[in-house]
């Protein structure tokens, strides 16, 4: 039972030992690629362990190990999953091939210093899902931006820089109130740690005035780099510029983890009261990212705006504040990080084999290439929330326990998103690969290769079963640690949310 | 005591050959490719017939079968896979795997010259699959995973021929439609949850049951949103209007989806929820009007239409009104009754169309036919078959079915005599438009030279006689028999007020009117061919507002997707996004970046010195967490330090 005790130590180091590695060796060849390929390959498999020996029914958190790193401050080298960090974690695992994968043939030069960026900004991630002190976690917040923004500036396709430093003022300045509030707290209670700081301050002896400013700047960093609408300013230039690798993590799960677990997990009594805000927000968002996708000519673009609808959808199942509506919002970023990771890959590759990212010039590609267009049109239909592929159990929790549990009227204008997201999609779809063969499909290009079937068909399986047997993850999502207000592991009280709760949290 | 029927493999055998066909079909020979695809739903078929004589033989309905592991559980939301076989379901999958079947062995012989020959068979069986779990679901949820399943197969047929645009615009425009419809049937379950607590049809029933006076109020809200769901499946106003572009899809796929099962839908979730339905009077009568209203509209555009599959479009559309407007007026066997028979007339038309179609070389326009009586005779004469059983001829399926909904209709007070009257008109209108299209595609002199028409291989027309047989005697059981054994899982209707000599008034009524729509049709089709013109170029105005649908299609895009484009792209698009948040931000980032002069080096556009700057600024980060800073802090009155009570 050793490995248990350093399993998570063992996910931050093998990324970290990989980059120090590449960073090391010559620069020769497709060297760097192999090698963060096989570092990646480790990690994703030491990941596994976590799902493999997660104690259903324990509580607290699991794998913990809780160690003094710096004396004064008082720093703890404190990591630990629960059901909500638990598949995130292994979701970070799964999309490194991934990513290695998307950069084979795209990254053509530099490979040495992209790879060792590539595999820090994993250490990062992992480092995120997995802290305990909010030191430690804010060390790691940082960490994942920095490589982020190196990258875009350095492998932008033609705005790199500009991308670079529109991404680093949206992502870095909402970092400083949040590094202010933690040190506050610090301040305040002499401690890093998040259990120890969940307890204090649901005891109530923290000035609640000063909270108030603490969980607005934690939420405020959060949802910039979620993003929630009208924040979102840097997403579709980072999508259009980033390395497809890079691209595929930069949204979402980061944000949305951190708001479950510090903002809501930290400051239930605030997010309570900003809640309704937040819930306005995602509704507009999914609108709003919807309609824009509909409009946009560059399918990066496209992809930012349909992220943000999606990405709001989960936020709307965070805000909600209810248990199903948390199992919806968890879910659906699993679902989000697997189905997004596969369109970015397919138009990756769509990219690469015909140098351009402008709709328009497609058309008529099913034919010549089947197998691109087969696997993204299941793709597609995951993110349309097709019932039985996964999109549809995270969509159809979040909007059902937002109509239950928060307000019809929101759920409602929420559910239009179905209706919009299907109408870009297919479009797309339709652009891409259907009607007559544009002059761009005539070119001669090869469909996927082994290595990209190997990656896709997997993932496109993984949608399916995740679709058909949600019954594999969602009872360990619910072995997570309860927000302090709650009792039990039924919903939050949402007295300023009113409305009825009669389908929801009777357990 | 029951035994295990297996229901499970009824939609999993089609989905095994989806999968394999859609996988390995480019690499398998045909003839394999054609035994896995029609292989599938036959033996599909063979476990409902089992259940079909178990059912005779004493088994208990409604029987079910649930997967022992739960579908989503999560929360306070329990979903189960789980398959129920009553009455109703029995006749759904008899027709559906039945008839099915018989297109899949027809599709051999029409798409045998089609380079996608495997992926059309393994879109077909994925089709079966997803229209067995429709009709199988015991909740409503594994209902929608059906429902929006046989819209993915219908997008993905409709789209088959996917390099010509017109193709590929009918099947995006067929999901999207119908997810509005979508749209509607997720309200109705959220609705369902919030006030039933669960999804499970039984349960529903079980509660409605044990509170009898609960009427209308959420109930009509639930029973609305459901419809909305039924109008976009069903293609009913306001949402048909994919149907007649769906004709772009392979003329079997229009008679197995877009006629005989899918489009039935919408009628099939309104009987299984008819538990809700019955408590909302409102909610009903607006089922009925959508009905009565949708088989009159679409049977004027019937009128004039000059494909050959546009006219069965449309009389599909019409056909499904009646349905409608039997499930308004509670009559929810008559309604199963017609979508049965409708199911063998329909399917029939279609099937002979594509005869048609596939002995005219491709040709569809009915201005170009004639003649071919004598060309195409079992064509010729399977379809006459079908089209007095549309017209609502003894002793024909339609005629038994029809009448059942309209005598239904009649018996309910003022509102069901009006929809009766506008029933009646419609049936008129329907032997009008099927007999032109019969006088037009098979009687007088062929209207063009250039093609030789020949009568199709017995693939083909093997299927068209069984379908034949049916549509003259499916309707033999008559609605009392079909009634009473449909009456444990839909009700029965009261018909008070009724009588044995109005009933037969009301026939002999309604046979006069097709044959008087027979008669017009033979003056203006037959006996005077330039009739036809003539009265058209006499009023101009209605024969284009006809032949245009009434702009239907017009008046949608202006409304709807070309100002929502608009708003999206100039509104949200330049005005929001980039001028107001993106000129924010910029602001924002100005001012942030002017506050250091020293950012100003980074305005070089040299990538090492951005890159070198984040690297420094990542270092003074780590530096900044190892530095002893507690003493710093300390000397700044804000952050105070407040160890000791700890």
């Amino acid at each position: 039972m050793a490995i248990n005790e350093s399993i998570l130590t063992w996910i931050l180091l093998v990324p970290l030992a990989g980059a120090v590695l590449v960073a090391l060796l010559p620069d020769r060849g497709k060297l760097p690629a192999w090698l963060a390929l096989l570092t990646s390959l480790v990690s994703f498999g030491l990941t596994l362990h976590l799902p493999a020996h997660f104690v259903l029914g324990q509580h607290g958190f699991q794998y913990e190990i809780n160690r003094p790193w710096i004396e004064n401050p008082a720093i703890f080298y404190h990591v630990g999953v629960d059901g909500l960090s638990l598949w995130l974690v292994v979701l970070v695992g799964l999309l490194a091939p991934v990513g290695v994968l998307a950069s084979w043939n795209a990254i053509k030069d530099r490979r040495k210093v992209f790879y060792a960026l590539f595999l820090v900004q994993q250490t990062a991630m992992f480092g995120v899902f997995i802290s305990l002190d909010l030191m430690v976690y804010y060390g790691f917040w940082e960490l994942s931006l920095v490589p982020m923004a190196i990258l875009i500036a350095m492998y932008g396709r033609k705005d790199g820089p500009k991308a670079a430093i529109k991404f680093f003022l949206f992502t870095f300045i909402p970092s400083a109130p949040l590094l202010v509030a933690i040190l506050w707290l610090y301040a305040r209670t002499g401690t890093f740690d998040f259990v120890e700081l969940r307890l204090l301050i649901d005891s109530g002896s923290m000035p609640t005035g000063a909270l108030w400013w603490v969980a607005l700047a934690f939420l405020f960093a959060f949802a910039v780099k979620v993003p929630v609408f009208p924040l979102h300013g840097w997403l579709a230039d980072t999508f259009t510029e980033a390395p497809v690798a890079m691209a595929m993590v930069v949204a979402g799960k980061l944000g949305l983890y951190s708001m479950l677990r510090f903002h809501v997990g930290l400051f239930p009594v605030q997010s309570r009261a900003v809640a309704p805000i937040l819930v306005a927000l995602a509704v507009i968002g999914i609108l709003y990212g919807a309609c824009l996708a509909l409009v946009q000519r560059d399918f990066w673009r496209l992809l930012a705006f349909a992220a943000i609808s999606h990405l709001s959808l989960i936020t709307l199942g965070i805000y909600g504040l209810t248990f199903t509506g948390w199992d919806g919002a968890i879910y659906q970023i699993l679902n989000h990080g697997v189905v997004d990771a596969a369109l970015f890959l397919l138009l990756g590759i769509l990219e690469t084999r015909y140098a351009t990212s402008q709709i328009a010039a497609y058309g008529g590609l099913a034919s010549r290439v089947p197998q691109t267009a087969t696997l993204f049109v299941i793709t597609s239909l995951a993110m349309i929330g097709l019932p039985m592929l996964n999109g549809f159990v995270g969509e159809f929790l979040i909007l059902s326990s937002t109509f239950t549990g928060v307000s019809h009227g929101w759920a409602i204008a929420a559910t239009l998103g179905v209706i919009l997201g299907a109408a870009y999609m297919l479009w797309l779809v339709q652009r891409l690969f259907y009607g007559p063969e544009s002059e761009l499909a005539m070119r001669p290009a090869a469909d996927l290769r082994l290595g990209e079937l190997a990656v896709l068909w997997p993932l496109a399986i993984l949608m399916l079963v995740m679709g058909l047997a949600p019954a594999i993850w969602i009872p360990s999502i619910e072995n997570r640690i309860g927000i302090p207000a709650l009792k039990g592991s039924t919903a939050l009280p949402a007295s300023s949310l009113s409305v009825s709760f009669q389908g929801e949290g009777q357990q | 005591m029951n035994e295990h029927l297996n229901l499970w493999l009824i939609p999993l055998l089609p989905f095994a050959g989806f999968v394999i066909n859609g996988l390995l079909g480019r690499r398998l020979p045909k003839s394999l490719v054609t035994a896995i695809a029609l292989l599938a739903p036959l033996v599909s078929f063979g476990v409902v017939l089992n259940a079909v004589k178990a059912s005779g033989a004493g088994l208990v309905l409604p029987y079910s079968e649930t997967c022992p592991i739960g579908w989503i559980n999560a929360g306070a939301l329990h979903v189960d896979f789980s398959f129920v076989f009553d009455q109703l379901s029995l006749v759904m999958l008899l027709v559906v795997t039945g008839v099915g079947f018989l297109i899949h062995i027809y599709s051999v012989g029409y798409m045998s010259h089609e380079e996608g020959y495997w992926r059309f068979f393994s879109y077909m069986n994925l089709f079966m699959f997803f229209m067995t779990v429709l009709v199988l679901a015991g909740n409503a949820l594994l209902m929608f995973v059906g429902w929006e399943g046989v819209g993915l197969a219908s997008y993905l047929l409709i789209g088959f021929y996917y390099k010509k645009n017109s193709a590929a615009d009918a099947g995006k425009k067929a999901f999207i439609v119908n997810r509005i419809g979508d749209f509607g049937f997720l309200i109705g379950m959220f609705l369902l949850l919030a006030n039933f607590g669960t999804l499970s049809f039984s349960e529903i029933g079980a509660k409605l049951a044990a509170s009898p006076a609960w009427t209308g109020g959420v109930l009509t809200v639930i029973a609305l949103c459901l419809l909305l769901g039924a109008t976009g499946k069903s293609a009913q106003l306001p949402l048909y209007v994919w149907l007649p572009d769906a004709m772009e899809g392979p003329t079997p796929v229009s008679a197995l989806i877009h006629a005989a099962t899918m489009v039935t839908a919408g009628v099939y979730m309104i009987a299984r929820t008819h538990a809700i339905f019955d408590r909302s009077p409102f909610a009903l009568s607006v089922v009925a009007v959508v009905g009565a209203a949708t088989a009159l509209f679409a049977a004027t555009i019937g009128l004039v239409q000059n494909d050959i599959k546009r006219v069965l479009a449309y009389s599909t559309i019409s056909q499904l009104g009646y349905m409608f407007l039997g499930c308004g007026v509670t009559a929810y066997s008559a309604a199963i009754f017609h979508l049965m028979t409708h199911a063998f007339f329909k399917a029939l038309l279609f099937l002979a169309a594509g005869s048609v179609i596939h002995g005219m070389g491709g040709e569809q326009d009915l201005r170009k036919m004639g003649g071919l009586r004598k060309k195409m005779p079992v064509t010729f004469w399977t379809m006459t078959a079908a089209v007095f059983a549309i017209a609502g001829f003894p002793p024909f399926a339609g005629f038994f079915s029809k009448d059942a909904i309209l005598y239904a209709a009649f018996l309910q007070g003022t509102t069901g005599k009006l929809l009766w009257f506008v029933g009646v008109v419609t049936a008129l209108l329907t032997a009008f438009y099927m007999f032109r299209l019969w006088y037009l595609t098979f009687l007088g002199e062929s209207r063009s030279h250039d093609v030789h028409p020949h009568e199709s291989p017995w693939s083909m027309l093997g299927p068209l006689s069984i379908l034949a047989l049916l549509s003259v005697g499916g309707g033999w059981i008559g609605i009392e028999r079909f009634g009473a054994f449909l009456a444990p899982a839909v009700g029965r209707q009261t018909g008070e007020g009724g009588s044995a000599q109005l009933e037969i008034l009301l026939i002999l009524l309604a046979v006069a009117v097709a044959a008087l729509g027979w008669f017009m049709a033979h003056r203006l089709y037959h006996q005077r061919p330039e009739g036809a013109a003539q009265l058209a170029a006499a009023m101009p105005t209605g024969y284009k507002l006809l032949l245009n649908k009434y702009f239907v299609d017009e008046i949608y895009s202006y409304t709807f997707v070309k100002p929502l484009l608009a708003f999206s792209r100039f509104i949200l698009g330049w005005v929001v996004d980039t001028a107001v948040l993106g000129g924010l931000a910029w602001l924002l980032g100005g001012i942030a970046l002017l506050g250091g002069a020293i950012l100003q080096r980074w305005q070089s556009g040299n990538l090492r010195s951005y890159a070198a700057w984040l690297a420094f600024g990542a270092a003074a980060l780590l530096l900044f967490v190892l530095v002893p800073w507690t003493s710093v802090l300390a000397s700044f009155p804000v952050f105070h330090m407040n160890v000791a009570g700890h």
